[in-house]
């Protein structure tokens, strides 16, 4: 799962990062914006369960919608 | 009959000394509140203070808004009773909802410790009731992640009822980039719910109550809502 800053808030941590390219030599770095990756174990009945599940935790917990976005994509685990 | 005092302590809370401290120069009574009860043990006031609740894991105040404390001092606001959130206290009344917008990582991405200026924008709040509208405080802000953010229709709203509290200032009570000390919309230090009995500030009053520390301009904020609740008890 990956929780950004939506595109209207400035992220001056990705301001620095791109100055810091830029310096390293890579002019053609444009805008940089930073996020968390958020890996979750998750068991359920299929895959449509776990969907709607993790999009409530990610609306209720992982992302503050005022100012986040969030996007998130399922993998099956092999079983323990 | 004295006023009491709740004082806030999530794990990680920091500042919830400081802020008893206040309360009894203030006058009042201070208790603790552990963020694991849900009794607020007879407070008239709730302060939730600095520190870094729930080590600020994800989000600041993501975590502590689902205590079970919070769940009282929810309540405890809806019936009309004072809420003051300081700094880590501010972050937590947003992520739960009580008040409006979000506390983003400083625009320096610098941590801030240090004296700035504060603008007292409105006194209808029992928090500021004895300060007046333009007043200047002279406080303590101690954050890394204090930049107010609100999105143009929230922040609109906010101006149109009069529920930006503080912001932050020159020494003469102008307003400058020079004087934000994280990058915040507007300069906003501090806003108010919609019943204006919910402050939530990113600067430190409790650090500034007492001459020897350099400043007593906190202390009304303490005084003031000791003095309202003491003329409503009477």
């Amino acid at each position: 799962m990956l929780v950004s800053l939506k595109p209207v808030v400035n992220d001056p941590q990705g301001l620095v990062v791109t100055d810091a390219l830029h310096s390293l030599g890579y002019p053609e770095v444009g805008a940089t914006r930073v996020g968390k990756f958020i890996s979750l174990e998750v068991t359920a009945e299929d895959a449509k369960v776990a969907r709607k599940r993790v999009d409530e935790m990610c609306r209720r917990l992982l992302c503050n919608g005022v100012i986040e976005e969030y996007r998130f994509e399922l993998r099956e685990a092999s079983a323990p | 009959m004295s006023v009491r005092f709740g004082i806030a302590i999530f794990p990680g809370t920091w500042s919830d000394r400081d802020c008893a401290h206040a309360v009894g120069l203030a006058g009042g009574e201070a208790v603790a509140l552990w963020h694991a009860d849900r009794d607020l043990k007879g407070a008239d006031v709730v302060i939730l203070p600095g520190g870094f609740a729930y080590g600020d894991y994800l989000r600041c105040g993501a975590i502590a808004r689902f205590a079970p404390l919070m769940e009282a001092v929810g309540e405890h606001a809806r019936a009309g009773g004072p809420v003051l959130g300081i700094c880590n206290g501010f972050q937590i009344l947003c992520e739960a909802g009580m008040l409006p917008g979000a506390l983003l990582r400083n625009s320096s991405l610098q941590f801030r410790c240090q004296p700035i200026w504060l603008r007292v924008e409105t006194n209808a709040t029992p928090f500021l009731g004895e300060c007046r509208p333009g007043q200047r405080l002279r406080v303590p802000v101690s954050h890394g992640e204090g930049r107010f953010y609100a999105d143009p229709e929230t922040l609109a709203k906010l101006n149109s009822e009069d529920r930006i509290a503080l912001r932050y200032c020159e020494a003469n009570g102008q307003l400058s980039s020079d004087a934000n000390p994280n990058g915040s919309l507007e300069n906003i230090a501090g806003i108010l719910n919609q019943e204006r009995n919910v402050l939530g500030m990113m600067p430190h009053p409790e650090r500034a109550c007492e001459e020897l520390l350099g400043s007593a301009d906190g202390l009304p904020l303490f005084t003031s809502a000791l003095h309202q609740l003491a003329l409503l008890t009477a």
